[in-house]
């Protein structure tokens, strides 16, 4: 299996001189199985790149899995040229949305409208088919299988493990450990705590083994307090779950769009500082990392 | 028992889908949620108060889209699980659909039932802390006492000619509600409500109580010890009987493991006082005590 990231970058694409190394478009991930089936993590502006590789090799099949609908992470679905291709198949799976009573589909009707787009859904030329899933449901694709899990996002967020021939990877999309919602004095502070260590041994158990996470990072610990309730986690956050799970190698990813390489690699350093010796590989995400598992 | 047919059945699902709720819990969710840094626990708090609000959540929750290995039965978990912002977001779009009326057509005055399922709610709570905390959650007793009586809701709202009947019928010849309803509308408060929990895929335990909290012949569980058990406390006490006034042989059905000795066991639960007023401002009832 390999896994190729097109794009780092969370809220919003940051293009610019001071981005040019781990790069400026918004989430996407390419898993390539065993079989060479095709699993795109997410649909952010770097699907836009990742679609130009893919045209010297028509027709294309894709399957396209969205951890959820916030603009950085479906932006560039409009942009993925082999939709407009007749003969190409694309297959978008993603979340129910309990609030819109919608399925996946809405991901689509919801971009493609007059004022917003100048191509209408019905004019897309390649076979399209959505698929809502269900938490804990494996898709197969290929010689692979995709499982949805529930993560914690100010909108309901599934995380993918993608598991082919004995290798697994795990991407969390947009994640942010549980808070409890009380006070310590509260009465019902120890109930709500029970509640989120459960919740949070059932995501361990969901997740399982891997053998790479890539995980939202977003923040440094100065810099989340006033972010809490946001829906992202810290690098300190990441190297914890990393641990949680024992995934072989951790992928940092979802850089704040305000940040600058050197930033970057700055803050990072200072986290990986106050944790000595983690027994696995950490590393940034930027645009065009391979990873083979 | 039901005589109500597939298409009522399946027509009140729907109806109920879209029901309004209750008059503070929309305001106040209004209120709150124009605030972007406003209490998740104070959110909770409103809507853990309001049976509609409650029910629709627990649907969502329970829809098999999330596949959760088990049945979430309170709020506070589906905000877990859910997180603040859609459960926000939620009691937003269910604030939307407007206001319960006070009285519907029916004449059936929805704060006093409010009253008393929040007062029913409060008290199985606390019964279960005392009595049977071994056993379960003491908030899946206050879910139990909070939705028990919904079924009477969706009545007023959508059989409200039947239920008025039901009503009448139960004033005039001094008999249960439960009892009228089946004769008037072919089926009474907990079989509709139990019918709603059950489709919505809420947890057995939670059905089965709501569906058998009149029945005198069932197996005792603790979950429907308490409810009963909070039922005959809040009616005695006159804290609102939802169209089901207080008769004194009642007292009869005590289920044992509580003792027979009536007020011993007020005693044990302690002072409702602080109970009954959050529950009255809740309800919008003032100091009014339901008769």
């Amino acid at each position: 299996m390999k896994v190729k990231m097109w794009g780092v970058r969370g809220s919003i694409a940051s293009p610019g001189p001071k981005t040019v190394r781990y790069g400026g478009n918004t989430t996407c991930i390419e898993v390539r199985s065993d079989d060479d089936s095709l699993i795109i993590l997410d649909a952010g502006t770097g699907i836009f790149p990742l679609a130009q590789t893919l045209l010297a090799r028509l027709p294309v099949t894709a399957n396209i899995f969205i951890t959820h609908t916030h603009w950085d992470h479906i932006q560039g679905l409009p942009f993925f040229v082999p939709l407009y291709i007749p003969g190409n198949k694309v297959r978008i799976h993603g979340a129910y949305d309990i609030v819109s009573m919608q399925g996946i589909q809405q991901v689509m009707d919801v971009q493609m409208q007059y004022s917003y787009f100048p191509i209408r859904e019905a004019e897309l030329k390649a076979g399209i088919e959505y698929e809502t899933l269900t938490v804990g449901q494996p898709v197969s694709i290929g010689d692979a299988t995709v499982t949805p899990v529930l993560m914690n996002h100010p909108v309901t967020d599934l995380g993918y493990r993608v598991e082919s021939n004995g290798k697994a990877m795990f991407f969390t999309g947009d994640h942010e450990p549980w808070l409890n919602i009380y006070k310590p004095e509260d009465s019902e502070y120890a109930d709500y705590q029970g509640m989120m260590d459960l919740r949070q041994a059932e995501l361990q158990a969901a997740i399982g083994k891997v053998d790479l996470l890539v995980c939202d990072s977003a923040y440094t610990m100065a810099e989340y307090p006033p972010k809490i309730g946001w829906g992202h986690g810290t690098f300190d956050h990441a190297f914890a779950m990393a641990q949680q799970v024992g995934a072989k190698r951790l992928v940092c990813t979802h850089h704040e769009p305000t940040r600058s390489d050197d930033d970057l690699e700055k803050v990072f350093a200072e986290a990986l500082s106050r944790h000595p010796g983690l027994p696995f590989e950490v590393m940034l995400a930027r645009e065009g990392l391979e990873i083979e598992l | 028992m039901s005589q109500l047919t597939p298409e009522l059945e399946r027509k009140l699902m729907t109806a109920v889908e879209r029901m309004p709720a209750f008059p503070k819990s929309v305001q106040s969710i209004l209120e709150m949620t124009r605030n972007i840094n406003c209490l998740p626990k104070d959110l909770v708090g409103v809507i853990e108060k309001d049976p509609v609000m409650t029910m629709k959540i627990l649907r969502v929750i329970n829809s098999a889209y999330y596949g959760l290995p088990s049945k979430i039965a309170s709020v506070g978990q589906s905000v877990v699980y859910l997180g603040i912002n859609t459960i926000k977001n939620l009691a937003l779009s269910f604030a939307a659909v407007g206001i319960l009326p006070r009285f519907s057509t029916t004449g059936f005055d929805i704060q006093r039932y409010l009253l008393h399922s929040l007062t029913v709610a409060a008290v199985a709570r606390i019964l279960c802390e005392k009595y049977a905390r071994a056993e379960l959650d003491p908030t899946d007793c206050y879910i139990a006492g909070l939705l028990h009586d919904f079924g009477k809701v969706v009545f007023a709202q959508f059989m409200s000619v039947e239920f008025m009947k039901a009503l009448a019928s139960a004033a005039d010849f001094e008999k249960p509600l439960y009892l009228a309803e089946q004769e008037h509308i072919g089926a009474d408060h907990a079989y509709v409500g139990a019918l709603l929990a059950k489709r919505w895929q809420f947890a057995d335990s939670l059905v089965e109580c709501i569906r058998d909290h009149h029945k005198e012949d069932v197996e005792p569980t603790a979950m429907g010890d308490c409810l009963r058990m909070a039922d005959i406390i809040c009616r005695k006490h006159a804290f609102g009987d939802a169209g089901n006034p207080w008769r004194e042989e009642e007292l009869t059905r005590i289920p044992a493991r509580f003792g027979d000795d009536f007020e011993a066991i007020v005693a044990k639960v302690g002072s409702l006082e602080k109970i009954v007023e959050d529950a009255q401002s809740f309800a919008q009832i003032g100091t009014e005590r339901a008769a």
